[in-house]
């Protein structure tokens, strides 16, 4: 399992990295492996409002839809095009091309509220004992 | 059924799922492998070569004696009476309204001697409704809990039991929907050439003790073949793309066989069936609705649940949908007004909030190729 060190966390099991103003958004390794094959991502379109801890789309494996929620506010700069064909990227390179969303942050104090590398594997940790 | 708070029950293969890296998961009652390595993997090999799966939570009753067959007819749609000695046959069995109690297959193994085969989310309710309609002359039992079953489904399944049975076990006398014994190991295994795949392949039955040495065994032989152990999830996508229904899904009490597409587990000129009576009003009086195949037109995956509109109004139901592993699109199962239930009717699936245009499409929606 690979949890990167210059990335943050939330507690949905999304992960940021933080370019300027700008936080890419994707879910862990941790989180496609315990979803198994994704077959289906759903995003907002580029300019929608999102808002800390709400839904910005959904992820679907072969069986479960599960919610994505956005770590920080802020409005849509990007979205990844490739997922709509290969959304099987989210499993295969959960970190890099199955990036998920580009965020234009509103505020980024609220980067403070995320848990980095340590904190997120123990949150790991305890949440699947 | 099982009551949250009951404690999952375990089949004897319980321990070789978790030493093979299963992922398991409550299902009707049990903790079930959802999967080994993947769901899309596990189908492919079960389309392509050969996967094994772990079923021993199914349920078997067993009827024997001289009143066993007239017992079985009453409580069925399919016309038990006619199953001769080793053959095997799908059937609903129905309340007097025509609602489905559960979907099971009756095999014929002696003379006097029957088994049903019925869901494991059912086993309590059939058990009951079964045995207090018992006439004379029948011993029944439910076996289930001493029964072991594995179904080892795909173009190469044939193959790899072959290479385990003495002399190759000669398969070729077991015709699809027949069952016959084997002897593996000085063990008795009950061979049916049935399945819920759309492949060819074989259900094994077993005792319950000797399963886990069986699975080891044909996991050993397929190896070859491709053979890949496979969970609940790759035998939900399998089953969907053929448009085979699962109870609780597909189908329960509040459908009846007519409008689930059933028609043809239903023998109306063979004698007394419980629930012969509603299901020839409803025959008379016209369906209402019918369950159908789709396929997504817009993009979204539809779920268990979800509303179906048609011209613009709500008209039905999704009960099954996935992603298709074999055809690369999002298939789905429900039911549509009659109307709306023809090939190449547009239909409407409402997905969070939004309707997405979909297509009734023939079905099954995956047919093998015929060897």
């Amino acid at each position: 399992m690979e949890f990167p060190k210059h990335l943050k966390y939330s507690r949905e099991h999304e992960w940021v990295k933080v370019e300027g103003n700008v936080a890419q958004v994707g879910i862990t390794d941790y989180a496609q492996s315990e979803l198994g094959d994704v077959v289906y991502v759903e995003l907002p379109e580029v300019g929608t409002d999102v808002e800390a801890n709400n839904t910005f789309g959904v992820v679907e494996s072969v069986k479960a839809v599960s919610d994505l929620f956005a770590p920080v506010t802020g409005s849509i700069a990007e979205v990844n095009p490739q997922l709509e064909e290969e959304p099987e990227l989210v499993n295969s390179d959960p970190y890099e091309d199955g990036w998920m969303i580009k965020i234009e942050m509103n505020d980024p104090s609220e980067l403070n509220d995320l848990l980095d590398v340590d904190e997120y594997k123990t949150f790991v940790e305890e949440e699947s004992k | 059924m099982a009551e949250p708070g009951d404690a999952l029950r375990r089949t004897s293969l319980y321990e070789t799922h978790v030493a093979a890296g299963a992922k398991m998961v409550p299902f009707a009652g049990f903790e079930m492998p959802v999967q080994y390595t993947g769901v899309i993997e596990e189908h492919h090999a079960v389309r392509q070569a050969a996967g094994l799966f772990d079923v021993s939570h199914m349920g078997e009753f067993e009827a024997r004696g001289p009143g066993a067959a007239a017992f079985l007819r009453r409580l069925v749609t399919n016309d038990v009476s006619r199953l001769e000695v080793g053959r095997v046959m799908y059937c609903t069995m129905c309340r007097e309204d025509g609602g489905i109690i559960d979907d099971l297959t009756v095999y014929r193994l002696a003379d006097e001697r029957y088994m049903a085969v019925v869901n494991a989310s059912n086993i309590g309710k059939d058990w009951a409704w079964m045995a207090a309609r018992k006439g004379a002359g029948v011993e029944f039992r439910d076996v289930s809990s001493e029964t072991g079953l594995l179904a080892l489904q795909g173009p190469r399944a044939e193959a790899v039991l072959a290479g385990l049975l003495p002399g190759g076990g000669d398969l070729g006398a077991i015709p699809y929907y027949g069952a016959q014994e084997r002897t593996w190991q000085g063990k008795r295994v009950l061979v049916s050439r049935t399945g819920y795949t759309g492949e060819d392949g074989f259900e094994l039955y077993c005792g319950a003790p000797d399963a886990p040495a069986l699975w080891e065994a044909l996991m050993a032989r397929g190896g070859g073949e491709g053979l890949k152990p496979c969970g609940l999830g790759a035998r939900d996508t399998l089953r969907t793309e053929m448009k085979f229904a699962l109870y609780g899904n597909d189908i329960d009490e509040a459908t009846n066989p007519l409008e689930a597409g059933l028609g043809w587990v239903v023998k109306f000129q063979a004698g007394e069936f419980i629930g012969r009576e509603a299901l020839l009003g409803i025959k008379e009086r016209g369906l209402s609705r019918k369950l159908v195949g789709f396929e997504m037109v817009d993009r979204g995956i539809p779920r268990h649940g979800a509303p179906i509109l048609a011209g613009g109004r709500n008209a039905g139901v999704v009960t099954s949908g996935t992603m298709s592993p074999t055809l690369g699109k999002a298939i789905g199962i429900g039911y549509v007004p009659l109307t709306h239930a023809a090939e190449g009717c547009e239909i409407a699936v409402e997905i969070r909030d939004k309707a997405r245009a979909a297509r009734v499409v023939e079905t099954p929606f995956y047919r093998r190729e015929k060897a």
